[in-house]
């Protein structure tokens, strides 16, 4: 799920649950799950999921 | 008066456990309604347990450092027959059936209780203003806050109401709480001190520990949580070769202009005692907020999802939205966040192989003004919540002792603090190094 598709999803929810004010908190945890998601070591844990395949391939 | 004089002077007999503690309860008294630092005083109890303590002593029966000490609780901490109320609400009607581990250990090392005090609601929170109990206050200006989310207990010291008291510190509310009122707060080692009985915030993230007077009361007490109740002090150590790391980029780009120069004044005060002091960098710092909020959201609304469901209307507002938070974030970004929290704690650990302490400011601004939802910082509005937090939470993400230490305060006389951050599993060495460096920092106090 892309963070567009989560906050949209949460936005939606708080917004049926009565909870406006919590949109704004909502706004603000999806640009620091954008930013989690950008993080060079998200890169490695991934060329380490490659490489798994790949092994598992030549196996 | 620091736990090391009363021990002095109580084996001197030129005081008694009753008396101090008679003086601490005159001083709750004269003090609660202006600084709001207790939600439960035992007065009745406490003078009981002082009494008790006093005649074990006379009779030959010496418990160690903590023999007949009056300390305040922070009320997330179950104490047998009490409430535990999180200053919520939502814990009206609890009383705690066992104490916790920590209680434990501080009964058997002699420790008389004088009671529970008030917290930002279950922990989670940096101020200490969305309390059931309403706000505690700064010692120092009563009109900002105490710190958090212990700013009860370190206010209760800061006014000498107790000798020392016990907090929590999931992003650092200890740490934070102790700068803000000018005392000493340590975070050991992630693991060390059992947190069973305490309500969790971050299962993850919580440590017990001591805000004391002084490195060596938090020495004591901390050596107490452990169960180790007849520890010796430290003893003097040379500040000559002692090798200290500032991590520069992120750890002091936003400061405020007076911590900066009661900070860097501090660091020369090092420098001149012969410390060997190095700038360093820890690469991946800008990814601490997001990894702390990751895991620490879901952990929170995990513990407090029954009562989410049940009794929404019985939490603080502002809680109850950061709660809701931790509700809708995916495993996922769960996942990613402990993976950015072991390269974390591996880029400390390299800053630390080569240095026996980080050292920077505790927090990057003065005590806030109660109310305060933004700081300025130079050019630049901030939120007051993420600005406390800034410069704390990433020992807790990546789970290594730190401690901080009162500095020089600002010309309003607000207290600013600086952090020492030792080895992991290291908390014994951390604290002899800030016994060290304490009169250096501490210089102008």
């Amino acid at each position: 799920m892309t963070s567009e598709t989560w906050l949209k999803a949460a936005l939606a929810d708080a917004d049926t649950r009565g909870l406006p004010a919590l949109k704004p908190l909502l706004e603000g945890l999806a640009k620091l799950t954008e930013q989690l998601r950008a993080a060079d070591f998200n890169d490695l844990a991934r060329r380490g999921a490659d490489g798994a395949e790949e092994a598992a391939k030549k196996r | 008066m620091t736990i090391e004089e009363f021990g002095r002077r109580l084996r001197a007999r030129d005081v008694t456990s009753e008396r101090v503690t008679d003086e601490c309860l005159r001083r709750i008294d004269a003090e609660q309604s202006r600084l709001n630092a207790f939600i439960l005083v035992m007065a009745d109890e406490a003078r009981r347990q002082a009494r008790a303590l006093d005649r074990e002593l006379a009779g030959g029966r010496d418990r160690g450092p903590l023999h007949g000490v009056p300390m305040s609780i922070k009320d997330l901490i179950d104490l047998r027959g009490t409430p535990t109320t999180a200053a919520s609400r939502v814990r009206d009607g609890h009383v705690a059936g066992h104490d916790a581990a920590a209680i434990a250990h501080l009964r058997q090392a002699g420790v008389v209780i004088l009671g529970k005090t008030n917290l930002h609601e279950f922990a989670f929170g940096t101020t200490n203003e969305d309390s059931a109990f309403g706000p505690a206050r700064n010692p120092h200006d009563p009109a900002r806050s105490p710190g958090g989310s212990s700013g009860g207990s370190a206010a209760s010291v800061a006014a000498r109401m107790a000798l020392a008291t016990i907090g929590t510190d999931t992003g650092g509310s200890i740490r934070i709480p102790a700068a803000a009122c000018g005392i000493v707060g340590l975070k050991p080692t992630y693991g060390e001190v059992s947190t069973e009985g305490v309500i969790p915030l971050s299962r993850t993230f919580d440590h017990v520990g001591p805000l004391t007077q002084s490195v060596t009361d938090a020495f004591l007490v901390y050596h107490a949580l452990l169960g180790d109740h007849i520890a010796a002090p430290p003893a003097p150590m040379p500040m000559t070769g002692v090798r200290l790391a500032v991590p520069r980029r992120y750890f002091c780009d936003l400061l405020d202009d007076e911590v900066r120069a009661r900070f860097e004044r501090a660091l020369e005060r090092l420098r001149s005692a012969g410390a060997h002091v190095d700038d360093i960098e820890i690469r991946h710092a800008d990814l601490i907020p997001t990894v702390y909020m990751h895991v620490s959201l879901p952990d929170a609304a995990a513990y407090h999802a029954s009562t989410l469901e049940t009794m929404a209307e019985k939490y603080t507002p502002n809680v109850r939205l950061r709660l809701e938070m931790g509700r809708y974030l995916l495993a996922e970004d769960y996942v990613r966040a402990l993976a950015g929290r072991e390269l974390l704690r591996r880029e400390v650990d390299a800053a630390l192989a080569q240095h026996d302490a980080l050292v920077l400011p505790t927090l990057p601004i003065p005590a806030p003004t109660i109310g305060a939802t933004t700081v300025q910082v130079g050019r630049e509005t901030l939120p007051v919540r993420s600005m406390m937090l800034r410069l704390t939470q990433p020992f807790n993400v990546t789970g290594h002792p730190a401690i901080s230490i009162p500095a020089e305060p600002t010309s309003a006389g607000l207290p600013v603090g600086v952090q020492l951050v030792g080895g992991r599993m290291q908390t014994d060495a951390l604290l002899r190094i800030a016994h060290a460096c304490e009169p250096h920092i501490s210089t102008g106090v």
